[in-house]
């Protein structure tokens, strides 16, 4: 293979190291935390141990691909601009989260916790090179995310939605199991530059273990990125969840699927890519249009998101479907966007819900834009930029991948992209239209607004990258576009 | 003589009576043994194919199969509890709140 693998090379998993440090030093803390007042102290650590994180991925840019553990995990361009995507859903959780987690009650030591836990997994995740380590990153982040889902103490719903997460989850872990169980027995390793080297023989196509494996993965993923027919979990755990989590969920859990899904489909079985677009095409005509019909109908915002999150994972898988350059550069563009936006857009609705699940039907929204100007503008800017509506930056996004889309003479796909966004601005506009235009019904209470200083740092920096990003967006493209060199 | 091809069949069988078993049994716990029994079929593949290839890969993934399976029936069993708590039942159908 020509991989130097013979070292361990503790450097390749810094971040993770880093991270892990915060995560027990947050534990340890913890034990001394005697007020509820000092618990933003907790936040403030894991936060500083997700920029150290950032610190150390950042310095692997640019470099050429390291590999540690023996050729198991791997730091270069796309693991880093990755790990950058992460840190920066997992850092605005966190701040999204500080006063949310007080006012809730819930447990804020091993929410924290848990949090970076569920982080370390997504960047192992996508530093990963053996399905062994994919297979552990991945139940890293899904263990973590179990218990996060069902943290929120003094609800049912919570629990609730704990469990369908961890059933469902370890049900499509079982499919991913038995994929990996099936490749590895196709091509004779779990290594995916070894998988790629024997597909890339071409003499085993053919073999029907070798595609009921890759069948099988895909399921297991699809599960993940919540593609339909895959996708019947994600509106009810988004819903129960605790909000900060869904939107850490919605951005962070469908990023490193996807980064996990590019690393073995788009780098090791591109031998098999005629056989897996199809099915993607398939998947990802149905995640879009059953995404967006769904969501017309919903009223609360939680799970109308949810839906709009299947639908966008539709719209990601153009990207992954189109390849090439110009595809897997703006699947990755498009995550950036979608992380940024959609975490702004939880972050209003943080802001609107209070204790005990109030606040969270559309009908508490009606006329808060006109009672609070900034934070409607806010939620109009995230609902047009998830909508595509330029000059935000969801419409270079979809700009970008349809485009790709079209080159690779995918017009089909690309017409039902565009007709599905279209019925989505629907949805998406009747949010901004009650907040602004709609009052209150009489006798109605009004929403109260929750602000705290975190929360309108998140609403600013979601603002900005969604507004920079749409209006300069060659740089974050070149970013994406350097990303992925290895696949080409 | 039992060969490679057996025990893959029999793997496949005990993945699908897992599969079935989640769709079709109703209490929580039942289901999570399903799930775990999935996870066996899969273990047993690896071996199987492990042993057929020579090679060592698949003996390993069947330990961190183990591994991750019982850390994951410790977060599962906790949340099963949790819930009986809450609601005095583990039937998956009366959990409800949300629309499933």
């Amino acid at each position: 293979m020509g991989i130097e693998t013979g070292t361990v090379m503790l450097s390749i998993i810094g971040p993770e190291v880093v991270l892990v440090l915060a995560a027990l030093g947050i534990m340890m803390t913890d034990l001394f935390v005697k007020s509820d007042s000092e618990q933003p102290f907790l936040m403030w650590i894991g936060f500083v141990g997700m920029l150290g994180a950032l610190a150390v991925s950042a310095s692997f840019w640019g470099k050429e691909a390291a590999y540690g553990f023996y050729g198991m995990v791997v730091a270069d361009n796309f693991s880093a601009f990755f790990t950058t995507l992460f840190l920066i859903a997992g850092g605005l959780t966190l701040l999204m989260s500080s006063g949310y987690v007080r006012a809730q009650g819930i447990a804020a030591g091993e929410y924290y916790t848990l949090t970076l836990f569920a982080t370390t997994g997504m960047v192992l995740m996508a530093q990963s090179t053996d399905l062994i380590m994919l297979f552990l990153g991945l139940e890293v982040l899904s263990v973590s995310l179990y218990v996060l889902a069902g943290m929120a103490q003094d609800s049912t719903r919570s629990a609730e939605s704990s469990l369908k997460y961890f059933m469902l989850g370890a049900f499509s872990t079982g499919f991913l199991l038995y994929g990996i169980a099936l490749l590895y027995g196709a091509c004779g390793s779990t290594r995916l530059a070894d998988i790629g080297s024997v597909l890339a023989q071409k003499q085993i196509l053919r073999e029907p273990m070798l595609l009921a494996g890759m069948g099988l993965l895909l399921t297991g993923f699809g599960f993940k990125i919540a593609m339909a027919p895959f996708h019947r979990w994600a509106p009810d755990v988004y819903e129960g969840a605790p909000t900060p989590i869904t939107g850490f969920m919605s951005v962070g859990v469908k990023a490193a699927a996807f980064a996990a899904l590019l690393r073995v489909f788009a780098g090791s079985l591109a031998a098999l890519s005629p056989h897996w677009k199809e099915l993607l095409w398939i998947g990802s005509v149905l995640t879009m249009t059953i995404g967006n019909v769904a969501a017309l109908r919903q009223t609360n915002i939680k799970r109308m998101l949810a839906y709009s999150s299947i639908a966008h994972a539709g719209y990601i898988l153009i990207g992954v479907v189109a390849g090439g350059s110009a595809g897997t550069g703006a699947v990755l563009y498009y995550l950036l966007v979608y992380t940024l936006m959609n975490i702004g857009a939880f972050a209003v609705v943080i802001t609107i819900e209070q204790k005990g699940e109030k606040n969270l039907n559309l009908s508490a929204y009606a006329g808060i834009g006109s009672r609070h100007l900034a934070l409607g503008a806010a939620m109009a800017v995230f609902m047009f930029s998830l909508a595509g509506i330029p000059p935000f930056s969801g419409f270079m996004g979809k700009f970008y991948i349809f485009s790709a889309a079209v080159k690779e003479g995918y017009i089909g796909l690309t017409i039902i992209a565009v007709l599905n966004s279209l019925v989505s601005v629907y949805y998406y506009l009747r949010v901004t239209v009650m907040m602004f235009m709609q009052e209150p019904e009489s006798g109605a209470e009004e929403a109260a607004v929750f602000f705290h200083p975190a929360l309108a740092g998140v609403l600013l920096i979601a603002i900005f990258f969604t507004v920079q990003m749409g209006l300069f967006p060659s740089s974050y493209l070149q970013f994406a576009q350097d990303s992925i060199k290895m696949f080409l | 003589m039992v060969g490679t091809t057996q025990y893959l069949v029999l793997g496949a069988v005990l993945f699908c009576i897992g599969v079935a078993g989640v769709f079709i049994r109703r209490n929580a716990i039942v289901v999570f043994m399903c799930i775990e029994l999935m996870l066996s079929a899969v273990s047993l593949t690896f071996i199987a194919l492990s042993r057929s290839q020579g090679s060592i890969d698949g003996q390993i993934f069947v330990f961190f199969i183990m591994t991750v399976a019982a850390a994951e029936a410790a977060v599962g069993l906790a949340i099963i509890l949790s819930l009986y708590r809450r609601r005095q039942t583990i039937n998956v159908d009366e959990f409800d709140l949300l629309k499933w």
